[in-house]
C-alpha cells in the first residue's frame, strides 16, 4: 500500500499545445506543404508592404506648399493637402462652405442613428432621411431662399457631389423599386411583363450607356426649349438604373415572406394596399437591409463614372487635378487618396451589412 | 354588413354553398359541393388529406376562387365584387394551421392591428378590446412580447384572439392544432370549445375526433373533393354509412 | 351536374371599379394608354428637336466613311472604313477584353476563394486583404491607377524592361514575339484535335468501364499527358517548324512581334482583379454553404478526402456558385464599357463615343449599343440556365 502525503503542484500544459509557439505550429508549419506556403506568403508580403510603407510614410512629404516642397523619393501628400478643400467640396465658393459642412453633419448624425441597434424611432428617423433631409439638404445647398445665395449645380463637385449622386439615386429609387418588385409579383399579365421588362432592360445595359444616353438623348425627349440641368440628367440616370437593381434585391426580400402572412391579413378584411403596406413591406423590408446596403456600395463606386459625362465627383476632381501643370506627376498620390476615401466608406459599409445579415441569421433561428 | 343580417333574421343560413365547383388547372378539387350552415351550428369537417377540405373552408372567404357554383355568406352573396369580398371577409374569422401571426408586431399589436385599420377603431378602444380577448384565451400576461418567443400553442391561442377582435359572425378554423406538439393541443382545443359553447358559428378542419363528438353538430367526410356523409356526431363515429368513410375511421382511430 | 347560375351573376352587379376581373383589366389598359402616351410624348419631342438640328433618322450613316483610326483591331481597318465596319471592330474588341477579362477572372478568383479557406492562417489572411482591398475600390479608379499611375509611367521604348530579351515592356505597351508557321504545321492542330477526341473516347470508355466492372484508370492524367504530349512530340519529329518574330528595336520603337496596347493591359488587368474579388467571395461561401454533415458523411463512409471533394462537395457548391457567378461575368462585360474612359477602342468608345459626336445620331447609336448589351446579356443568363438546370437536376 502507498499512501502519497505530498500534493501535486498544478503544472503548466505542455508547450506543444498552447501558447504562441503551439499556435504558428498549428496556423502556419504544420507540414511540409503548409510550412512552404507561409514562407511564400512572408516574402510576398515583404516584397509588397516595403517598398508601399517607404514610399507612402517613411520617405514621403507631408508639410509645404509647392511641388518643390517634395523631394521626389516617397509620396508627396503636399499635393493632396494643398487640393484637400476641392476634392471635398469641389468648386463651392470657400465662403458658404458651412452649408455644405451643415448638410453632411446632419446626415452624418441620421445615419448614425439608424445604424446603431440601441437608438428608438427608428421608423421616424429613416422617413426623415428619406423624405425631409434631401429636400433640406437641397435648399440649403442650392440655396436661393432665406437669403443664401445660389450655387449653380455645376460649382458642386468631390466627394460632396460622389455622396449626392449616391443618396439621391438610392432615395429616389427605393419607391419605383418598390413598385417595381410589387409589379412584377402582380398577377395582372401586363402589369407584370411591364416590370420585368422595365428591370431587366436596366440591368441589361451598362451603367455609362444609361449615362450617355442621359446626357444625349434626354435633351432630345424634351420640348424644344426645354433644358435640364447636367446633374439632374444624371441623376435620372442613377435613378433609373438603381431602381431596377433595387426592385430585385426587394423582390428578393418579399418572396422570404411566407404567403400565409398576406393570407392572414386578407382574412382579417384588409385590402391589397393595406396589406402590403402593414404586413409584407415591413416584414420584408428589414430583411433587406443588408442587400440594399450592398446595392447602396455598388451605387457609390459607380458614381465615379459621372465623370465620363463631364461631372466632377471625387474621383472627377482628383483626376483634373493631375492635369494642373504645376503638380504634374503624382498620379499615383491621387489616386491612392481617392482610393483611400472610397475604400473607407465602402469597406464600412460591407461590415455592416455583414453584421446586419448575422444579426438577421441569429434572429431566426429563435 | 349587420344591418343586412339583421334584416335577413336568423332564418337566413350564415354559409350557403350551392352546387361549387373548383379546378386546380385540370385537377378538379371541389366536385358539387352542397352545404348549409345555420347560425350557431358548430361543423367539423374531416377526411383524408387531399381531398378539399382546406379548400372548401378558404372558399367561404375568397382565399380561394371558386369557378362555379354559388356561395352565400351571411345573406351576401360570393362575387367578383371587391368591397362584397372585404366584407365577407370582416365578417369571417379564420385561425390557420401554421398560425401566421405577424412576427414584427407584439401580440397586442397583432390583436390591435385589424380593428384599428380595417374598422378604424380607436388605438385605446381597440387595446381594451383586444386584452379583453387576450384574457378569454388565458394569455393576457404575454401581450407585450413578439409572436417568436411563444410556444405553439400560445400563438395558437393569439391567433384565435386576434380573429376575434374582429366580432366575427362565423370562425373558420384551418387544422389549427395539426402543427402543435401533443402536449400543446389541449390548450387550444379547450378554447374553441369554449368558443363553441359560447354559441359561435364554427367550420372546423380537424382531426380531433373527441373535439368532433363533444361540440360538432354534424360531422362532414369529405373525399376526393366530394362530401362523401354528412351526420351528427354520434351515428357518423358508432354507425357510419359509406364504405370509404369507413375506412378512414379505421385508420385514424385505429390504434 | 345540373345547371345552376354562376355564383358571378348572382345578386346585383356592381359597379365595375369594384368587380375584380374588370378593375385588373382597366388598369392594365390604363398602364398601356399611360406607356403609349408616354412614348408618344417622347417621340413626338424627338422628332421637333432633329427636325430643329436638321439630323435626319435612320442607318444610312452606317454606309458612309467614318475617317478616323483606331489603335487596336482584330479585323481589317482603316480610316477609309465605314461606321459599320467601325461598330463591328469596337464589338470584337469589347468580346475579346470580355472573354480574356473572364478567363483570368474565374482563375484569380477561384485560387483566392479557395485560399480565403486555407488552414493556414497567413494564406487566409492574404486572400481576405486582397478581396477586401480590391472589391471596396471603385473599378474605374482601378482602370486609372493602372493606366495612369503604372503603364503610362513605364520608360521609353529605348529603356524597355525586358524578359529574355523577347518580351519587352514600355510606355508604348507590351511587346511579344509572334510565332510564324511553316509548311508542316498544319500537322500540330491536327494532332490536337486527334489527342482531344481521343481523350473524350478514354473518358467514355472509363466511365462505363467503371460502371462494369468497378475499376478505373486515372483518366483525367492520361487526357492531360495526351493532350499535352501527342502534339509536342509530332512538333519534334517534325523538327519544330515555328519560327519567333521577336520584337526588335528600332528607332524610337519595337518593330515586329505582337503589340498589346497599355489601354488593353489597364483594362484587363483591372477588370480581372476587380472581379476576381467578387468571385473569391462567391467560391468561399459556395463552398462554405455546404453544410460540414455531408463531408463527415461521405468521410463516414470511407471516401478519401480528393472523393469527398469531387463527388460530394464540388457538385453542390456548383449549384450555389454558378447563378451568382453568371451575374458577375455579366457585370465584367458591362463593365468593359468603361474602356471609354482611358480610350480602349471598345464598343462604347468608338462607336457611342467617336461615332456618336461626328454624325450626331444619338438615337440609333445609343440604341444599337445598348442592344448589344443587352443580347450579350440574354445570351449569357440563357446558356447559364440551361447549365444551372442540368446541374440542379442531377441531384433531384
Amino acid at each position: 500500500m502507498t499512501v502519497q502525503h505530498k500534493m501535486i503542484e498544478a503544472r503548466p500544459a505542455p508547450g506543444n499545445t498552447v501558447g504562441p509557439i503551439a499556435w504558428l505550429r498549428i496556423n502556419l508549419f504544420s507540414g511540409p506543404v503548409n510550412t512552404v506556403f507561409t514562407l511564400l506568403g512572408l516574402y510576398l508580403l515583404y516584397v509588397l508592404l516595403t517598398p508601399t510603407i517607404q514610399w507612402a510614410f517613411i520617405n514621403a512629404d507631408w508639410v509645404g506648399t509647392s511641388r518643390d516642397d517634395c523631394s521626389r523619393e516617397g509620396a508627396c501628400w503636399v499635393f493632396v493637402n494643398a487640393r484637400l478643400t476641392q476634392f471635398i467640396y469641389g468648386l463651392y465658393p470657400r465662403t458658404e462652405l458651412w452649408r455644405v459642412n451643415i448638410v453632411f453633419a446632419t446626415f452624418a448624425v441620421l445615419i448614425a442613428w439608424l445604424a446603431i441597434p440601441r437608438l428608438p424611432l427608428k421608423r421616424w428617423v429613416a422617413l426623415a432621411t428619406l423624405v425631409a433631409f434631401p429636400v433640406f439638404a437641397f435648399f440649403l445647398l442650392y440655396g436661393g431662399y432665406f437669403g443664401l445665395r445660389v450655387v449653380e449645380t455645376h460649382r458642386w463637385g468631390g466627394l460632396m457631389l460622389t455622396l449626392i449622386l449616391a443618396v439621391v439615386g438610392m432615395v429616389a429609387a427605393l419607391p419605383i423599386g418598390i413598385l417595381l418588385a410589387l409589379g412584377r409579383r402582380s398577377q395582372m399579365p401586363i402589369v407584370k411583363s411591364f416590370c420585368v421588362v422595365f428591370i431587366e432592360f436596366w440591368r441589361g445595359v451598362p451603367l455609362i450607356t444609361i449615362l450617355f444616353m442621359a446626357s444625349v438623348m434626354l435633351p432630345l425627349f424634351l420640348p424644344t426649349g426645354v433644358s435640364v440641368d447636367r446633374l439632374v440628367r444624371a441623376l435620372i440616370g442613377i435613378t433609373l438604373f438603381q431602381s431596377a437593381y433595387m426592385a430585385e434585391v426587394i423582390r428578393g426580400g418579399l418572396q422570404a415572406i411566407p404567403r400565409g402572412q398576406e393570407e392572414a391579413a386578407a382574412a382579417l378584411g384588409m385590402g391589397y394596399w393595406m396589406r402590403m403596406g402593414l404586413i409584407v413591406l415591413p416584414q420584408a423590408l428589414k430583411m433587406m437591409i443588408p442587400g440594399i446596403v450592398n446595392t447602396f456600395i455598388s451605387l457609390f463606386k459607380d458614381t465615379t463614372l459621372v465623370m465620363i459625362i463631364g461631372l466632377f465627383d471625387l474621383l472627377g476632381i482628383v483626376q483634373a487635378a493631375l492635369s494642373d501643370s504645376r503638380w504634374l506627376g503624382f498620379a499615383l498620390e491621387g489616386y491612392v487618396f481617392a482610393a483611400f476615401m472610397f475604400w473607407i466608406f465602402c469597406f464600412s459599409m460591407s461590415r455592416y451589412s455583414q453584421y446586419l445579415e448575422r444579426k438577421l441569421h441569429t434572429g431566426h433561428k429563435r | 354588413m349587420t344591418e343586412q343580417a339583421t334584416k335577413a333574421g336568423n332564418e337566413t343560413p350564415m354559409v350557403e354553398m350551392r352546387g361549387v365547383n373548383k379546378w386546380y388547372g385540370d385537377f378538379h378539387v371541389l366536385r358539387d359541393i352542397d352545404l348549409e350552415v345555420k347560425r350557431g351550428e358548430r361543423i367539423v369537417i374531416c377526411g383524408p388529406s387531399g381531398s378539399g377540405k382546406s379548400t372548401l373552408i378558404r372558399c367561404i372567404n375568397h382565399l380561394e376562387e371558386h369557378q362555379a357554383g354559388e356561395i352565400v355568406v351571411g345573406g351576401i352573396p360570393l362575387t367578383q365584387d371587391v368591397k362584397r369580398i372585404e366584407q365577407i371577409r370582416r365578417n369571417v374569422g379564420m385561425v390557420f394551421q401554421h398560425f401566421n401571426l405577424f412576427p414584427h408586431l407584439t401580440v397586442l399589436e397583432n390583436c390591435c392591428l385589424a380593428p384599428m385599420w380595417v374598422q378604424k377603431k380607436p388605438r385605446r378602444e381597440a387595446e381594451e378590446q383586444a386584452m379583453r380577448y387576450l384574457e378569454r384565451v388565458r394569455i393576457a400576461e404575454q401581450a407585450r412580447k413578439y409572436p417568436g418567443q411563444l410556444s405553439g400553442g400560445q400563438q395558437q391561442r393569439v391567433a384565435i384572439a386576434r380573429s376575434l377582435c374582429m366580432h366575427p359572425e362565423v370562425m373558420l378554423f384551418d387544422e389549427p392544432t395539426s402543427a402543435l406538439d401533443p402536449e400543446m393541443i389541449k390548450e387550444v382545443l379547450d378554447v374553441m370549445v369554449e368558443l363553441a359553447n359560447e354559441g359561435m358559428t364554427m367550420l372546423c378542419v380537424t382531426h380531433e375526433m373527441g373535439f368532433a363528438k363533444t361540440v360538432a353538430d354534424r360531422v362532414i367526410f369529405m373525399d376526393q373533393g366530394q362530401i362523401i356523409e354528412e351526420n351528427a356526431p354520434e351515428p357518423f363515429f358508432n354507425n357510419p354509412q359509406s364504405e370509404r368513410t369507413q375506412l378512414f375511421l379505421s385508420q385514424i382511430l385505429g390504434h | 351536374m345540373s345547371v345552376r347560375p354562376k355564383a358571378h351573376t348572382l345578386g346585383p352587379k356592381p359597379p365595375f371599379w369594384r368587380d375584380r376581373a374588370k378593375r385588373a383589366l382597366l388598369f392594365q389598359v390604363l398602364l398601356i394608354a399611360a406607356v403609349a402616351a408616354f412614348l408618344l410624348y417622347i417621340i413626338g419631342n424627338t422628332q421637333d428637336n432633329l427636325a430643329a438640328r436638321g439630323i435626319t433618322t435612320g442607318f444610312g450613316f452606317l454606309d458612309r466613311t467614318a475617317g478616323f483610326g483606331i489603335g487596336q483591331s482584330l479585323i481589317e481597318y482603316s480610316s477609309q472604313s465605314t461606321y459599320g465596319r467601325t461598330f463591328v471592330v469596337g464589338l470584337l474588341n469589347t468580346l475579346l477584353v470580355s472573354a480574356l477579362g473572364v478567363i483570368a477572372a474565374t482563375i484569380i478568383g477561384f485560387i483566392v476563394g479557395i485560399a480565403r479557406l486555407s488552414p493556414n492562417w497567413l494564406i487566409a489572411r492574404l486572400a481576405s486583404g486582397y478581396i477586401e482591398i480590391f472589391r471596396n475600390i471603385p473599378l474605374l479608379l482601378q482602370i486609372f491607377f493602372w493606366y495612369f499611375a503604372v503603364l503610362r509611367a513605364m520608360p521609353a521604348a529605348r529603356d524597355s524592361y525586358s524578359l529574355g530579351e523577347v518580351i519587352f515592356l514600355n510606355v508604348r505597351g507590351l511587346y511579344l514575339p509572334e510565332p510564324l508557321f511553316e509548311s508542316g504545321f498544319g500537322l500540330i492542330p491536327l494532332t490536337f484535335v486527334v489527342a482531344i477526341v481521343a481523350s473524350i473516347a478514354l473518358v467514355i470508355w472509363n466511365k462505363r468501364r467503371h460502371e462494369a466492372t468497378g475499376k478505373r484508370l486515372p483518366a483525367g492524367w492520361i487526357s492531360l499527358a495526351l493532350i499535352l504530349g501527342l502534339p509536342m512530340l509530332v512538333l519534334v519529329a517534325t523538327g519544330v517548324p515555328v519560327t519567333w518574330d521577336v520584337p526588335e528595336l528600332r528607332g524610337f520603337n519595337f518593330r515586329g512581334g505582337i503589340t498589346i496596347i497599355p489601354e488593353f493591359l489597364a483594362l484587363w488587368l483591372a477588370l480581372s482583379i476587380y472581379t476576381a474579388s467578387f468571385i473569391a467571395e462567391i467560391v468561399r461561401s459556395g463552398i462554405q454553404a455546404i453544410p460540414h454533415g455531408q463531408t463527415e458523411a461521405a468521410q463516414a463512409l470511407s471516401l478519401p478526402q480528393k472523393l469527398v471533394l469531387r463527388l460530394v462537395v464540388v457538385p453542390q457548391a456548383l449549384r450555389v456558385i454558378i447563378p451568382p457567378l453568371t451575374s458577375q461575368y455579366l457585370n465584367l462585360i458591362k463593365n468593359s464599357s468603361l474602356a471609354t474612359a482611358i480610350g480602349y477602342p471598345d464598343l462604347v468608345s468608338v462607336f457611342a463615343g467617336t461615332t456618336l459626336n461626328q454624325t450626331g445620331q444619338a438615337i440609333e447609336v445609343i440604341s444599337m449599343t445598348m442592344a448589344v448589351y443587352l443580347i450579350i446579356s440574354l445570351l449569357v443568363s440563357m446558356f447559364m440556365n440551361w447549365f444551372n438546370a442540368r446541374v440542379a437536376l442531377v441531384e433531384r
